[in-house]
């Protein structure tokens, strides 16, 4: 599997092509018509994609149009939030996400999320970790430890905190609290990790390492990332898609591989807004 | 420079080079400083009369020994005890309704919810309501309708109705500011909705709560009018939860107003009671701080 960074930015001979080539596109999330509205405001609506697994899929668009309302419906945090309908379809791998007797805790368990203010718990860094595995049914100290040790390992934050898991996880910087919640979502060894744009409450730098790790994450773990850094975007992603508000509702406006997205856009919109022209 | 906030001719001024500000905010700062001291004169105040008055009599003697000449000698041991068991009763009953109704209120209704506003207006109303009439009410129900009699556990009981709308309405505020973060955070990693109550909301409203349960002891612990009608005024000491006692609040109006030369024990038993509300005051501080420590939880 190539990494992003070994590939040149601009491959005139792959403009039309419309696969990613990081995997074969082998659809795990599956939305049709997807709907959803708060009371009576529409979030976004009729959108229809297939995320694939094991790639990187970024969700770009101006603020309001519906983005991290898509994330939400992925994992069921909608049902946090009191009057919201969500209408369609929305399969994960198979399994029909809507339907209302679905265990909620297994979904989350298989499909994590990462916000974008780092939200670590007010506890140690270990218990940040063993919380959620104990929650999860975990029983064997050893065993946490272990799982515990490699989470923070696969976010580089081993080496750095290793001597000070019992201290309070509010006393790390804001990117180390950002990779901690990685971890902490890793850690249960989620299929999917939804990302709601992870790096902009960060400084570049911190951005920048949160960056190569979920880039290290391809082919194990299907990520979705909302961001509204575009060159990350394009950086990061395999596949794009753009939502733009249209009318008073969200919608779908292309969705495609990224280089072909951002080389050679099908929409009018997208290519203004790849561009830099509007939004 | 074409515009500018200085006088014309400032660059001339002797002024020029003195920046002493003008004090803009003096009167807010008058006026603000000033609510503050009177208020803390007022607590000094009373402090300092009964500390002057009681004072003397104040000793080991007179916190443990019995009561005796309709309480113009001796101590306010039984009299302790009483209040003790009273309250004790009180927070048994408060705690785990308070907390499972605060509890419900905040996290199983919504904000504006028909059932959760009924609830809350009620309770409003109930913290409101003057103390004779929660002492009528326990004297009717706890007194003659359960049959429990003049007794601490009808006292305890009474207290326990006067205290808990305030205790939940306490507690409902602390559960509330808990931040929206902290529960999405624990949705999002799977925790049970039992869980995320148990694990994240309750400990991040522990402060809130001791605030709560001080609340209520002190409204307790001040109550007199309630505690006449359900659990008596006799001064020996209690044998059982279904013996009558007599609270020490109870003590000092029957002193103050019904035993003439009870004034110096009347104040000393109000002294007693101003240490103990200190003490536990101090005390729910304390312990909150050391399972804070204790778990590493901060709150930031």
């Amino acid at each position: 599997m190539t990494k992003k960074q070994d590939r040149p930015s601009f491959q005139p001979w792959l403009r039309h092509q419309e696969e990613a080539d990081c995997c074969e596109p082998e659809p795990l999330i599956r939305a049709r018509n997807l709907s959803l509205r708060y009371g009576e405001r529409v979030a976004f609506e009729d959108v229809s994609l297939d995320v694939n697994a094991g790639c990187i899929t970024a969700l770009v668009g101006p603020s309001g149009c519906g983005k991290t309302s898509f994330l939400n419906c992925i994992n069921r945090m909608t049902d946090l939030f009191p009057k919201v309908a969500v209408t369609g379809e929305l399969e994960l791998a198979g399994i029909n996400l809507l339907d209302p007797r679905l265990d909620v805790i297994a979904l989350r368990r298989r499909v994590g999320l990462v916000f974008q203010q780092p939200n670590p718990f007010p506890l140690s860094i270990r218990r940040n970790l063993e919380l959620p595995l104990r929650e999860h049914g975990m029983r064997s100290r050893a065993a946490r430890t272990d799982a515990i040790e490699e989470a923070l390992i696969e976010v580089g934050l081993w080496e750095e905190v290793k001597d000070r898991l019992d201290t309070p996880a509010m006393a790390l910087s804001g990117g180390q609290q950002q990779r901690l919640c990685i971890a902490r979502a890793l850690v249960l060894s989620p299929e999917v990790l939804l990302m709601d744009e992870p790096c902009s409450a960060l400084d570049p730098l911190a951005g920048e390492v949160i960056e190569n790790l979920i880039d290290e994450l391809r082919g194990r773990v299907t990520v979705l990332i909302v961001t509204h850094n575009l060159a990350q975007a394009q950086r990061l992603a395999d596949w794009a898609a753009l939502f733009w508000k249209q009318g008073d509702a969200g919608r779908l406006v292309e969705y495609g591989a990224v280089q072909q997205i951002f080389e050679a856009p099908r929409e009018k919109l997208t290519a203004a807004y790849v561009r830099g022209r509007s939004g | 420079m074409a515009f500018s906030l200085l006088p014309s001719r400032w660059h001339e001024s002797p002024w020029r080079w003195r920046m002493i500000a003008i004090p803009r905010d003096a009167g807010a700062h008058l006026l603000i400083w000033t609510a503050a001291l009177i208020v803390c004169a007022a607590f000094v105040a009373v402090l300092y009369d009964v500390v002057r008055e009681g004072g003397a009599l104040l000793s080991l003697d007179f916190v443990i020994q019995p009561t005796a000449d309709l309480g113009r000698a001796g101590g306010i041991g039984p009299i302790l005890v009483s209040t003790g068991m009273i309250l004790l009763v009180c927070l048994l009953a408060v705690l785990p309704l308070g907390l499972g109704c605060a509890i419900w209120l905040s996290e199983f209704r919504e904000d504006h919810g028909v059932s959760g506003r009924f609830v809350r207006r009620s309770l409003d109303v109930l913290a409101g309501l003057p103390s004779i009439v929660f002492g009528l009410f326990g004297y009717t129900f706890f007194c003659q309708a359960l049959g429990l009699g003049f007794s601490i556990l009808s006292g305890g009981l009474t207290l326990a109705c006067m205290v808990l709308p305030v205790f939940i309405r306490a507690v409902e505020v602390a559960l509330r500011a808990v931040p929206h973060e902290l529960r999405a955070a624990s949705a999002a990693l799977g925790f049970s909705k039992t869980a995320r109550i148990h694990r994240f909301v309750l400990p991040a409203a522990v402060p809130g709560v001791v605030v709560g349960v001080i609340l209520g002891i002190g409204r307790a612990l001040a109550e007199t009018a309630a505690l006449l009608f359900t659990s008596g005024y006799v001064t020996r000491m209690p044998e059982s939860f279904s013996d009558s006692g007599r609270a020490l609040s109870v003590h000092v109006y029957e002193l103050a107003m019904n035993v003439p030369g009870g004034d110096a024990v009347a104040y000393a038993s109000a002294l007693v009671l101003v240490i103990f509300l200190i003490g536990i005051n101090m005390l729910a501080t304390a312990l909150v701080q050391h399972w804070q420590r204790r778990k590493g939880w901060v709150t930031a």
